[in-house]
């Protein structure tokens, strides 16, 4: 399936993209961030990250499904 | 209503907008950039969101604001972007009949604006390199 992946903050810079379109079989955002981690040796520990799915937060074993958009959010720090 | 803005914070505008002919007591809160943090000489503060998340989430907690306090209006506007020592970075504007709702739910919404909003910022010091501050649900005061 075809997902779309929002980079912001410290993992904009490690990946050096604002957005991509990934094919993946990953099931939920745990096996994804795994995949993108490997791809591209990410720093953040998943511990401090949290994670939205379609512009809503989820949990790590949330179901992704085909087209949805998804991001990592790392420690925010608004106001 | 929760906006984030590319362009300086208008003021005038906002309390344009919030005001309201019941309103007897307004309570502001300004978050502004200051030149330190946690020892640091700090030269500028660049803001990263989500616009679209962050936008929807902070809907959400002006909601909840209007449902806790008895309050009348609530408006919340996040600057995004590169600022300045001084510049403003947040404005929330609170009216109600009273002034002590007022001023709860002014502390309210910033609260959860630091907790929840997809917002980012990263800090160019004076003296080391730029560092993105990291703090789930910290509870600095500005």
């Amino acid at each position: 399936m075809q997902i779309k992946v929002k980079y912001f903050a410290m993992l904009r810079e490690q990946t050096g993209k604002k957005e991509e379109q990934i094919n993946t079989d990953a099931r939920n955002p745990l096996e994804l961030y795994a995949e993108l981690s490997k791809k591209y040796q990410l720093k953040a520990d998943l511990k401090h990250l949290m994670v939205a799915i379609n512009e809503k937060y989820a949990t790590f074993d949330s179901s992704i499904c085909d087209r949805d958009t998804v991001v990592f959010i790392p420690p925010v720090a608004g106001g | 209503m929760f906006t984030i803005a590319e362009e300086p914070i208008d003021i005038a505008a906002i309390r344009q907008k919030a005001g309201d002919d019941s309103v007897g007591g307004i309570a502001i809160f300004e978050g502004v950039v200051r030149n330190h943090n946690e020892g640091h000489g700090v030269q500028s503060l660049e803001y990263q969101a989500y616009s679209e998340m962050a936008e929807r989430e902070g809907q959400v907690i002006m909601q909840e604001t209007l449902e806790k306090f008895d309050i009348v209006t609530a408006f919340c506007q996040h600057r995004i972007g590169h600022l300045k020592i001084r510049e403003m970075a947040v404005y929330i504007y609170v009216g109600s009949k009273h002034r002590r709702e007022a001023f709860e739910a002014c502390q309210y919404i910033i609260n959860e604006v630091k907790k929840r909003v997809p917002i980012w910022k990263k800090e160019h010091y004076l003296k080391k390199p730029a560092e993105w501050v990291a703090c789930h649900g910290c509870s600095h005061p500005h």
